[in-house]
């Protein structure tokens, strides 16, 4: 789960980290109070879970109050890469002398978490990584005894930062640590962990910031499962996590529903294959988990049927413990609470399949109809989206 | 000959009480595997499914001399399910669990790095030597013995592939479900490295799906260090970046993981990739 800049950077703050002291705005108006309370110059940032909010025209500097608003009311309702700005951050403006990246980050393949720090903060990281990986300073933390100082030593050198600085450099990345193991977040990012003169004085301050939560984490921090935004989802992943379903909404013509991750790439994979010349696709990616019992078929089936751009579904269901009479009776059932005319395709393969598909001839729906492969279902499918198109 | 579990294979099953854990107890049992008892704290003394219930894994051993254990506990409750198992000392730990935070498998793998444990998953189907021992939740009938070693991040797409070779009389050494968890305790290449040491394997089947560089690193395994043939398939060519995809560890990010990437650096090393699951015993027959 991603949190939004202004929900980072407040967290960032509990765990000692400098943020400016900026608030978040709902209309032009609250822009402009905001702005004028804060006094001077102001930056106006566009709220949303997507990079590249700079080009985009999101960020934008307010030199008085009155500009703030009318930035603001530009910036709120724009369109940046699908997602709407319904909130923008009004931030104070900062003298900015330099700008450092840090971030605490899962490396996967070391299985350890991993900090990376660069004195070319303000890009996108990948594009330093791209063009000069020897700008970015890796250190791996053992997460039994967290980020050590000599660590940190060894990251404030790396990045050539001045020694007048590293004590404060210290406590940001104790405390970013600190909030990523707290958090069971899988990112928290400062970029940039600006240098700025304040009253005569040089300091790091955390001017941007990103984390993003691991959802399998989410379950012992009420607080932050409280900071999901859902007007960033397709109301259709909404719908499916509450009924514990895995989906994931695509482009494509073919709702699909199966049992289990791997089988419902490779079966979105097959409709892609036989369908791409015409434009034919997977709607969704859709576990139904291993059982695939009639309530989870039934509530998978409403998902489906709310992407309009359904044509056909694809019902791909391999019995291993659960044997295929069951599922199918599950899916008879299931049509009988959420009828469609829709053509469905019908593939169950394992335990009881002759059983399986005995059951789903005799009910006889006229639209659906049954395959013996995966091959054969994903032709099916992509014929029916061509037949009623 | 099989590898990491066969008819000696004395394993206790953590969570029997539960509903999963008793039920897929009974299946193994019935599959054949040597069930000598399991772990529920508070439980200690009673009997399930005919066997000793212990409070802890300590105990299980101790009366049991068991040496693999199986994790059917929640997902709040399985790291502290596998350290347990891990002081006990039992050699091969298997998790079924889904869901567990990947900051606490880090640190699970932080503390089995220097045990005498190996772990197989969390996030797994467990794996099967047919004829011999089921310790998962893969369905038993689905196999048969034979010379292919079998190694999987997914369940029922590895149900898939194991079908379609039983099918065609093709029959298994071993199948191994290693997991879709960003941080497993198992890798590609430990299971790859077993299967070219196991006499009776003659080729490999290895089912991979998007996110990480584990599929890669196989690769230059199995160029380097592989004489057998291997046959791959590679799930989730059409998944969108930066969406998980059921599993929590199937995600590209960035550009890291796609199934384009790995499916070319297999086919660059000599791995013969399927285009979809039923094309998998064809390929092997070649």
């Amino acid at each position: 789960m991603n949190l939004h800049e202004y929900q980072a950077k407040l967290r960032f703050a509990e765990f000692g980290i400098p943020v400016p002291r900026g608030k978040v705005a709902f209309n032009a108006n609250e822009a402009y109070e905001i702005a004028k309370e804060l006094g001077g110059v102001t930056v106006v940032k566009a709220q949303v879970h997507t990079g590249g909010r700079g080009k985009a025209g999101g960020v934008k500097v307010a030199k008085t109050a009155d500009d703030a608003r009318e930035h603001a009311s530009k910036i709120l309702g724009m369109d940046i890469k699908g997602h709407t700005v319904n909130k923008v951050l009004i931030d104070p403006g900062a003298n900015i002398k330099g700008e450092i990246y840090l971030a605490v980050t899962n490396d996967r393949a070391a299985r350890k978490p991993l900090i990376m720090a660069s004195s070319e903060g303000g890009m996108d990281i990948e594009e330093v990584n791209r063009v000069s990986p020897e700008q970015i300073v890796r250190v791996h933390v053992n997460p039994l005894i967290g980020l050590r100082g000599y660590q940190i030593t060894e990251i404030a050198s790396g990045i050539n930062l001045p020694h007048d600085l590293w004590k404060q450099f210290e406590k940001i990345a104790l405390g970013l640590y600190e909030c990523y193991a707290a958090s069971d977040a899988t990112l928290c990012e400062i970029n940039p962990l600006a240098i700025v003169e304040e009253y005569g004085q040089t300091i790091l301050k955390a001017l941007d910031g990103k984390m993003t939560i691991d959802g399998n984490g989410l379950g012992r921090h009420p607080d932050l499962e409280a900071l999901r935004d859902t007007s960033e989802e397709p109301q259709e992943e909404i719908t499916a996590r509450e009924s514990d379903l895995s989906y994931v909404k695509l482009d494509g013509q073919i709702g699909c529903m199966v049992n289990g991750a791997g089988l419902a790439m490779a079966t979105m994979d097959m409709t892609a294959h036989f369908g791409e010349q015409y434009g034919i696709g997977p709607a969704n990616f859709l576990d139904v988990g291993g059982g695939a019992d009639p309530e989870q078929v039934a509530a998978a089936l409403r998902i489906i049927l709310s992407d309009k751009n359904v044509k056909t579904i694809l019902i791909n269901i391999f019995g291993g413990i659960t044997r295929c009479d069951d599922v199918a009776r599950g899916i008879i059932t299931a049509m009988s609470e959420v009828p469609t005319q829709l053509p469905i395709i019908v593939r169950l393969i394992g335990t009881n399949q002759e059983e399986g598909l005995a059951i789903i001839n005799s009910a006889n729906l006229t639209n659906m109809t049954g395959a013996k492969t995966l091959y054969e279902a994903a032709q099916k499918a992509v014929e029916a989206v061509r037949g009623v198109k | 000959m099989a590898i990491l579990v066969d008819k000696n294979t004395k394993l206790v099953v953590q969570g029997i009480t539960g509903k999963q854990g008793r039920f897929h107890a009974q299946q193994m049992i019935e599959y054949g595997t040597n069930v000598v008892g399991g772990v529920r704290a508070g439980k200690g003394g009673e009997w399930v499914l005919g066997k000793p219930v212990f409070d802890t894994v300590k105990a299980a051993r101790e009366a049991t001399g068991a040496n693999c254990s199986i994790i059917y506990v929640p997902a709040e409750g399985a790291a502290d399910a596998i350290l347990e198992a891990v002081e006990a000392e039992i050699e091969l730990i298997v998790c079924i669990t889904e869901g567990i935070p990947i900051q606490d498998m880090m640190k699970v793998r932080a503390i089995l790095d220097h045990s005498k444990s190996r772990l197989l998953g969390a996030n797994c189907p467990g794996l099967l030597t047919p004829g011999q021992a089921k310790v998962g939740i893969m369905p038993g009938y689905i196999a048969t013995p034979g010379p292919i070693g079998v190694v999987s991040k997914s369940g029922t797409l590895t149900y898939e592939a194991v079908y379609a070779l039983t099918q065609r009389g093709i029959g298994q050494t071993t199948c191994v479900g290693i997991g879709g968890d960003p941080v497993n305790g198992t890798s590609f290449l430990d299971v790859l490295q077993m299967f070219e040491e196991d006499p009776n394997t003659e080729k490999v089947v290895l089912i991979g799906e998007i996110g990480g560089t584990d599929e890669q690193k196989a690769a230059d395994f199995i160029d380097k260090h592989m004489t057998k043939p291997v046959v791959a398939f590679i799930a989730g060519q059409r998944a969108p970046a930066g969406k998980t995809m059921g599993h929590a560890g199937a995600l590209v990010e960035g550009n890291v993981g796609t199934a384009a990437e790995k499916i070319e650096k297999l086919k660059s090393v000599g791995v013969k990739v399927a285009g979809y699951p039923e094309q998998i015993p064809d390929l092997i027959m070649q």
